[in-house]
């Protein structure tokens, strides 16, 4: 029999002003096997603790149960005080009587009533607890890093500089993502590529860190310390050690009118192609789907040029097994698709854009050489509308857009419209807003200068509509502070287009287990205290794959989840989770459906010899649980059919006794 | 009446025991009366020539009376299979329920069978049974000789019959038919229509009647488990079962969560039952629900395949959508 302590906190008010804690530790007196109840004002402060451990040696108690916040709060602490006490940490339990109950009640009758019931519950359980020791499990030293933009090179820098070895595995030709799209960078109008270029350059000289560019994550197997990923390195057709990067392909390939994707599609490039000037690594890939040798055997110009003889036709797509210790996921973001705003015209002129466009309309490397000119006619644009939150906080048009607010468009239509005021006097720009919102160091600041030095027509009011007209883009638009509609022919108009995660964060999360909310953000452990984790362990965040950002705070959380990688890549070993699945192999049938359901391969089947009661032997097929691979989620134990498979800490008979407390 | 002969069954056992293939065979063995039909082992021609019997009486499924006998011999074990028998014993090979090796799986067709329950209620003090084409010639004690329908005698799991194909065998005796659309549903559509009240004073009335003689769990093919939770005081269900007055539908509701996803809608557990409750309908109810959440599934079409309820796909059903998608089945 046990000897059951409980412990019911006051959490201050938090759960004593709906819950009678006098009431609740009267009450769990009378449960099977405690011997001491008690309540107290802070139980996770250093008197609660010493309150349990005094009533541990006092009444010699053998289990406890702390009715208190959930146990994602404090379970570690009161296993903890359990330790140091000398009882094993696994016969601590937690009622969650704060976030399930006071918080979620209003009435006192009710908030006990049922703070009492899960107290029993958890009573129940503990009769039935057994000490349990974790295993360990050693750590690969060793980090992949999902994603090369620069969320994903400055994690790789920090984590490689800290002396362990990365991958970095970027899906597109080359690393640099979006930053390296655009042109200047808020607030210090610096030159996105003079400041991300050299961190690319440090990525491809630094001893410690690996390009898998042009290459994606197809499956991930394992647990935190030690996952095994596979990742496809797509064939680009050009030996990535052998070419030079000369360029000589990329000038005399015939297929000259591909949309160039880095231009947005606003000028074109050849079937082979290397995507900037500064790509890294730099090699030309060969695009399979524009390629006529690659189609129809028949050109192989590139081939003939090369004098590195690079060029492979016949590569294959080629896989590549690594493990890691920890993965970081930096998948970053896309603009939204513009095909629901048709009031925008969008669809309807090329003089519609979107900011993302424009950065490359601005930059010198850009399809106009960095002049301001319209795409539809190559003319200057003397007037310029900005309509801002263009699918961002689109709580009514959920279908349309994005609830949420993109965070960096504020700032960055400030940055396109006192640039072009800058640059271009003579020209005329109204921003279109529902508020600006400029908080973030010099922010401002930056946001008042492009109003008051530069001039730029702030007007609070939505863009209705956008209708081609000629040479003009008429824009129909009310004035809220004025109370009037205005009507303005505008040569450009620029769209604020809501950032979403990318396409490939929904698999990959499926595939990492890792969770994600509606939006499909990566969710992190809490949002406050661990921003950088997943609640998947070895899982770590790093840029917008998170939420919008912008650069710093990219940059800031990708350093913060290189450090929480670094925390776990010094470690030698990890403390495994003793709460893992075990087999009665007396009443398992070998049916396999375990083996299927499992997530993480921790079960395997073999055939063993059993000796049967009238002293024959019998071979039978049994499961086996490699409890070093075991994550504890018990998929097994409910799809077991005969309930062989059994959950240490969970068993089938302590959730059925929880069950029947309640019930009672 | 069969379209294979009982004959012809027996030339192929004498030629598979002559040829030392098989040293044992699992078949229908005649009871007290005629349509009183008992699965049996033979061991030997001579047991076959004096008890096998083959008629449409012999609706029991063999499958899983492999998991014994292939244990007990070094040879194969010749077992006859309707095309409904081929789907559990497809669904034990998944299961990794016996060793495929150690069976010659001979595939006979099957017109449907005859249900000695029907027989009963229809005809008074029957003593033999003769088949006649599509006709039934019941002999009785006191009332002479009574004619009767085939199809009035067939099982209700043969009026649904849902595939006259064989998904298995070694070799196959007669011919093959095709998957059947045959409205095995109907009856479960009359039940969900039903509001729970009227539903459940249903199942009250039909499973009151049980008197918990684990027929039904014995000779279902997917019952095979080593320990059977009922059997079992620690799986913490034993004593659940006996939670109420009603305690009868426990372990029937159990049962069927047990074997969802994994019952191949045999029909067996009806078949069997003393008390004549329509068990298969809980199955079938669990079966169209699956289809209609995951899309269409056949347990034991095929070996190997995952069933929706232990399997993942991007296209599984949210929650959300569960009412919804559970309403729109055909």
């Amino acid at each position: 029999m046990q000897r059951i302590g409980v412990f019911v906190c006051w959490c201050g008010s938090n759960i004593a002003g709906t819950v009678d804690v006098k009431a609740v530790s009267e009450a769990l007196k009378n449960e099977p096997g405690v011997v001491f109840s008690t309540n107290y004002q802070y139980m996770c402060s250093q008197a609660g603790q010493n309150l349990i451990k005094d009533a541990i040696k006092e009444h010699h108690l053998t289990g406890i149960v702390v009715c208190s916040c959930s146990p994602r709060m404090h379970e570690n602490t009161f296993r903890k005080t359990a330790q140091s006490a000398g009882i094993n940490p696994y016969m601590v339990e937690i009622a969650n009587v704060r976030e399930q109950c006071s918080w979620v009640h209003k009435d006192m009758a009710t908030g006990t009533e049922k703070a009492i019931i899960l107290g029993k519950a958890a009573v129940a359980k503990v009769n039935l607890n057994t000490p349990l020791t974790p295993g360990e499990s050693p750590v690969t030293k060793r980090a992949l890093v999902i994603g090369g933009g620069i969320a994903g090179i400055q994690t790789a820098l920090d984590i490689a500089d800290a002396g362990f070895p990365v991958d970095i595995v970027e899906t597109k030709p080359t690393i640099g993502g979006k930053m390296a799209q655009l042109d200047k960078t808020f607030p210090t109008l610096d030159c996105a590529a003079c400041i991300l270029t050299p961190k690319m350059v440090d990525v491809a000289q630094h001893e410690k860190i690996r390009i898998f560019s042009y290459s994606e994550v197809t499956q991930v197997k394992g647990f935190v310390g030690n996952f095994d990923v596979t990742i496809k390195r797509k064939a680009r057709y050009v030996k990535e050690d052998v070419c030079t990067g000369c360029g000589a392909c990329t000038e005399k390939c015939p297929m000259k009118h591909v949309p160039n994707e880095f231009n947005l599609g606003m000028d074109e490039r050849h079937a082979v192609y290397i995507p900037f000037a500064q790509a890294v690594p730099k090699v030309a890939t060969i695009d399979p789907r524009y390629c006529m040798m690659l189609k129809n055997g028949k050109c192989g110009l590139c081939s003939k040029v090369c004098a590195a003889g690079a060029i492979d036709y016949k590569a294959k797509d080629e896989f590549v097994e690594e493990k890691y210790g920890a993965i970081v996921v930096a998948t970053g973001f896309n603009p939204i698709s513009m095909d629901k705003f048709d009031e925008f015209a969008y669809s309807q002129s090329k003089d519609v854009i979107t900011s993302l466009e424009l950065e490359r309309l601005m930059n010198a490397a850009g399809p106009t050489g960095g002049t301001l000119l319209r795409p539809s006619d190559r003319e200057h644009p003397h007037t310029i509308v900005f309509v801002q939150c263009v699918g961002s906080r689109c709580a009514s048009c959920a279908e349309k857009g994005k609830e949420y607010c993109s965070k960096i468009c504020c700032m960055y239509t400030a940055k396109h419209a006192m640039l072009i005021r800058d640059k271009y006097p003579d020209t005329d720009v109204y921003v279109f807003y529902i508020d600006v919102r400029t908080p973030g160091k010099n922010f401002d600041e930056f946001y008042r200068r492009a109003v008051e030095e530069y001039g730029v027509h702030y007007i609070k009011g939505m863009v209705g509509k956008v209708t081609p007209e000629g040479k003009k883009l008429k824009v129909q638009a009310s004035d809220l502070l004025a109370g009037e509609q205005l009507h303005i022919d505008a040569d450009l108009v620029v769209l604020a287009a809501a950032i979403e995660p990318d396409k490939s964060a929904r698999p990959l999360a499926t595939m990492l287990t890792a969770s994600m909310d509606t939006n499909d953000f990566f969710t992190e452990a809490h949002p406050k205290l661990r921003p950088v984790e997943s609640p998947t362990a070895g899982i770590f965040l790093s840029g917008t794959c998170q939420g919008p950002k912008d650069i710093p705070e990219t940059v800031s959380q990708a350093g913060a989840a290189a450090s929480k990688v670094i925390g776990l890549l010094a470690k030698d070993k990890l403390l495994g989770n003793p709460c893992v699945a075990h087999s009665d192999e007396m009443m398992c049938n070998g049916c396999s459906t375990c083996e299927r359901v499992c997530p993480y391969g921790a079960i395997t089947y073999m055939d063993k010899e059993f000796r049967m009661p009238d002293r024959t032997t019998k071979v039978r097929r049994v499961a086996s649980v490699n409890e070093a691979v075991c994550q504890g989620c018990g998929a097994c134990t409910v799809a077991c059919p005969s309930g062989a498979m059994d959950l240490k800490g969970f068993l089938n008979r302590q959730i059925m006794a929880e069950v029947d407390a309640i019930c009672k | 009446m069969q379209e294979i002969t009982r004959e012809a069954l027996v030339a192929k056992a004498s030629e598979l025991f002559e040829k030392g293939v098989v040293d044992r065979m699992l078949g229908w063995k005649k009871g007290e009366f005629s349509y009183d039909v008992t699965p049996g082992v033979f061991t030997s021609m001579d047991e076959v020539n004096k008890d096998f019997i083959w008629d449409d009486f012999c609706g029991a499924n063999f499958s899983k009376y492999l998991l014994k006998e292939t244990a007990k011999t070094e040879k194969k074990v010749l077992v006859f299979l309707k095309p409904c028998d081929t789907y559990s014993f497809n669904q034990l090979l998944t299961e990794h329920r016996f060793d495929r090796e150690k069976v010659y799986a001979v595939g006979i067709p099957c017109n449907g069978m005859a249900d000695p329950k029907k027989l009963k209620e229809l005809v008074d003090g029957v003593s033999s049974v003769d088949f006649e084409g599509d006709k039934v010639v019941a002999h009785t004690l006191f009332d002479g000789d009574k004619e009767l329908a085939c199809a009035d005698l067939l099982p209700d799991r043969c009026v649904h019959c849902k595939s006259k194909k064989h998904v298995a065998y070694d070799e196959l005796l007669g011919s093959d038919g095709e998957v059947l659309d045959s409205g095995r549903f109907d009856e479960v559509e009359k039940l969900e229509k039903m509001t729970p009240d009227e539903r459940f004073a249903f199942w009250q009335g039909e499973l009151s009647r049980c008197i918990r003689c684990n027929a039904c769990r014995d000779v279902c093919p997917a019952c095979t488990c080593e320990k059977c939770v009922f059997d079992n005081p620690n799986s913490g269900v034993e004593n659940k079962a006996a939670a109420n007055s009603f305690e009868e539908k426990m372990f029937h509701i159990i049962r069927a969560f047990h074997v969802a996803g994994r019952c191949t809608d045999c029909g067996e557990c009806s078949r069997v039952c003393p008390q004549h409750i329509p068990l298969h309908l809980l199955n079938r109810k669990f079966i169209k629900d699956i289809d209609a959440f995951y899309g269409d599934y056949q347990a034991g079409e095929e070996v190997g395949s995952r069933a929706p309820l232990v399997n993942y796909t991007q296209g599984d059903l949210e929650p959300s959508e569960a009412v919804e998608r559970g309403n729109h089945h055909e």
